[in-house]
């Protein structure tokens, strides 16, 4: 064998250039694979990255659904998560990292002679910013746990309000007030964009979720303006709004729970509620896992009875997550057809040049054959030397492709990620190029009749 | 017993609708360490008969014992071992490999059998018998860098290689200068007498044919004995003798 191997590349080197040019289609297949491959990897890498810096990670959980004479009230209608619950959850779920519960409030918020009404007022803690994947603020500092225990009166402002109030005054150090409340602004949040429902994400006012709750709303989240609310009418029913007309007495639109019924579905109300528990995952294969745990904590911290439904309800992203890097992927899986079909077209190549060269060294062959080498010698001699160059074409291809993708990496900052199943399989898949295309030629030559093959011109 | 011996040797070759008789009951023998010239004109069957010796091809009849063994009927694997182990070939083209060292031509044949040497032992077989051909001081010459006299004692150090009993040469002299033919010739006499080999020299040169101690004439598929000399040059034709 180690004779063979040795024929086949006295063989190759007798024609050197050949052996080369040949090679070359092997070469560019196999580090267009590689490259594509690791270019691939890379942007879906980066890809989820931003995704996960989207929230694709974060689980939501809501309160659950209160229910009336089977009239249903929509999610967060009753009052069952507690700050407790979110750090209860962080504690004992191994597949969540960080959580941070949320009070949500909607008023108008002024500075000097401005006034905004932001998409998001935000009570939480500062995990809430590792949660989102926006620990990096413009300026200033995120308030601390410290804050959110004293409810201190300080607020972090997204960029949106601080072009809408400050425009382009620096905010940090000022105050502003949120119903009549002052804030100090401690820090600017970077500037996020849109998110994937082309919302502002940076029409947002972080502060502790104290100092929301306990000084600023002082109930639980509504989705009116509360401002002008407050603006219009004394009265905390914000039906009269809809229905001026009426009072909260006489006309309910909602059925009105009786007592039997209250009796059978009693609902804990915690004064210290919150809005919604904002958790993240490590990882987002690990999404469904924490799921159950936190169903699992949550019922049992609420003591739901087994046969009850639960009192909350978890949202994730996973579809959204599920669609984008599927997109990739497929991508991905595209350029690597293409450059397999180069592969291909390099080992068609081979087989040419095989055959050329098999028509070449008839006499050769020939020779060889009359001095006592068996047609499988032969076959053997013409297919090592096909496999030998795809071989050698296919290590050329890697350190190519390598270098190709750390070249795309320092010219154009496209991300890319070494892949080893990508050099594995550019391996794989030269060595069967050299079986498959050098066996034709091989067998062919093996078939030669030695007498003609001598006498061959 | 005889080296070669071949009983009513039959060659037809089948060409779809006719069939061509080329050899029409041969027999011969050959005894060990004889030297014995094949003379024929073109198309007189010698190439297929000298085919037939060398195992290269099967007769379509008749019975061919080579050393001691009946080849006619063993397979393309088989064949091609006894060729390595049992004939040096040695032809008018010299068919040596092309940029090729002339140790590496030698010790090609020793690729295909001889799994027990090392490359050390190939090497000093080669070596050794490249210095008896007189081309000690040439080991690493390629083709191209040597005489026509010198590549065709290439070819007989390779044919040599495996220690055959028997050298079958195909017209040894055709591309060679009468001076050098001269010195090839005298080659295998030497080895015929003080080696013991047996030596084919096929040819349809008398001047070669000479040099044998017995001639063997072949006309029309047959072996024709007591063939006149002046008659068997006359027939010298110009070029190889295609096949049939």
């Amino acid at each position: 064998m180690s004779r063979t191997v040795a024929a086949a590349l006295v063989a190759l080197r007798r024609n050197l250039l050949r052996a080369t040019l040949t090679t070359l289609g092997i070469v560019i297949g196999v580090a267009a694979v590689i490259a594509m491959m690791e270019i691939g990897n890379g942007t879906s890498t980066a890809i989820q990255k931003t995704i996960a810096s989207m929230g694709a990670n974060t689980l939501l959980v809501m309160p659950g659904t209160a229910a009336t004479g089977g009239i249903s009230y929509g999610a967060g209608s009753i009052m069952t998560l507690t700050a407790a619950d979110a750090e209860a959850l962080a504690r004992d779920c191994p597949s969540l990292g960080v959580t941070c519960p949320m009070v949500r409030a909607r008023t108008q918020i002024v500075y000097q002679n401005k006034n905004w009404v932001p998409m998001q007022i935000c009570g939480t803690t500062p995990n809430f910013l590792t949660v989102r994947d926006w620990n990096n603020l413009d300026e200033g500092e995120p308030f601390t746990d410290q804050d959110v225990r004293s409810s201190t009166r300080c607020c972090l402002l997204g960029q949106t309000i601080v072009k809408e109030l400050f425009g382009h005054e620096s905010p940090v150090g000022k105050e502003i007030r949120v119903q009549n409340v002052a804030l100090k602004v401690v820090g600017v949040l970077a500037r996020k964009g849109a998110n994937m429902m082309g919302q502002d994400q940076d029409d947002i006012l972080l502060a502790p979720w104290t100092t929301i709750k306990y000084r600023i709303s002082g109930t639980s989240a509504t989705t009116t303006n509360q401002s002008a609310n407050s603006a219009i009418s004394t009265a905390v029913n914000t039906l009269n709004q809809i229905y001026p007309g009426g009072n909260s007495e006489t006309s309910n639109v909602y059925p009105v729970a009786s007592v039997s019924e209250t009796a059978d579905k009693p609902v804990n109300i915690f004064f210290a509620n919150v809005d919604q528990i904002l958790c993240a995952a490590n990882s987002q294969p690990e999404i469904p896992q924490a799921i159950n745990e936190v169903t699992q904590i949550l019922r049992e911290r609420h003591r739901t009875k087994p046969e009850a439904p639960d009192d909350f309800i978890i949202r994730n992203m996973t579809e959204i997550t599920n669609t984008l890097s599927s997109t990739t992927a497929n991508i991905t899986f595209l350029l690597v057809c293409v450059a397999m079909i180069s592969l291909v077209v390099g080992g068609v190549g081979i087989m040419n040049i095989m055959l050329v060269s098999v028509t070449e060294r008839t006499r050769e062959i020939g020779l060889r054959m009359a001095v006592g080498a068996r047609p499988r010698d032969i076959l053997w001699q013409f297919l090592i030397e096909a496999v030998l160059l795809c071989l050698v074409g296919g290590a050329i291809g890697i350190l190519c492709g390598r270098g190709c993708s750390s070249l795309v990496t320092k010219l154009w900052h496209c991300p890319t990620e070494p892949s080893v199943p990508a050099i594995i399989a550019a391996v794989v898949v030269s060595a069967t190029v050299g079986i498959v295309f050098g066996f034709y030629p091989a067998w062919k030559a093996s078939r030669l009749d030695p007498i003609d093959a001598l006498r061959y011109e | 017993m005889n080296l070669i011996e071949i009983q009513d040797v039959y060659k037809t070759y089948d060409l779809g609708d006719v069939k061509v008789p080329v050899l029409k009951g041969v027999s011969l023998s050959i005894a060990r360490g004889e030297m014995v010239a094949l003379m024929g004109v073109s198309g007189s069957g010698k190439s297929t008969l000298m085919n037939i010796l060398g195992c290269l091809d099967r007769p379509t009849s008749g019975s061919h014992w080579l050393d001691g063994r009946e080849v006619s009927r063993i397979s393309v694997d088989q064949r091609a071992l006894v060729r390595n182990s049992k004939i040096g070939f040695v032809f008018q083209n010299f068919n040596l490999l092309p940029r090729t060292s002339a140790l590496g031509q030698v010790m090609m044949p020793l690729n295909y059998t001889a799994a027990e040497l090392s490359e050390q032992e190939c090497r000093q077989r080669a070596v050794k018998l490249l210095e008896r051909v007189g081309l000690g001081d040439r080991l690493e010459h390629e083709p191209s860098q040597l005489s026509g006299g010198q590549q065709q004692r290439v070819a007989i150090a390779r044919a040599l290689v495996n220690n055959p009993p028997l050298l079958l040469a195909d017209e040894p002299t055709g591309n060679l200068d009468s001076h050098t033919s001269q010195e090839v010739l005298t080659m295998f006499q030497k080895l015929n007498t003080e080696q013991g080999i047996t030596v084919i020299l096929v040819t349809h040169d008398a001047d070669v044919a000479r040099h044998a101690r017995r001639v063997i004439h072949i006309r029309d598929g047959v072996i024709e004995d007591g063939i006149p000399q002046a008659q068997a040059e006359d027939a010298s034709a110009p070029g190889g003798a295609p096949c049939g």
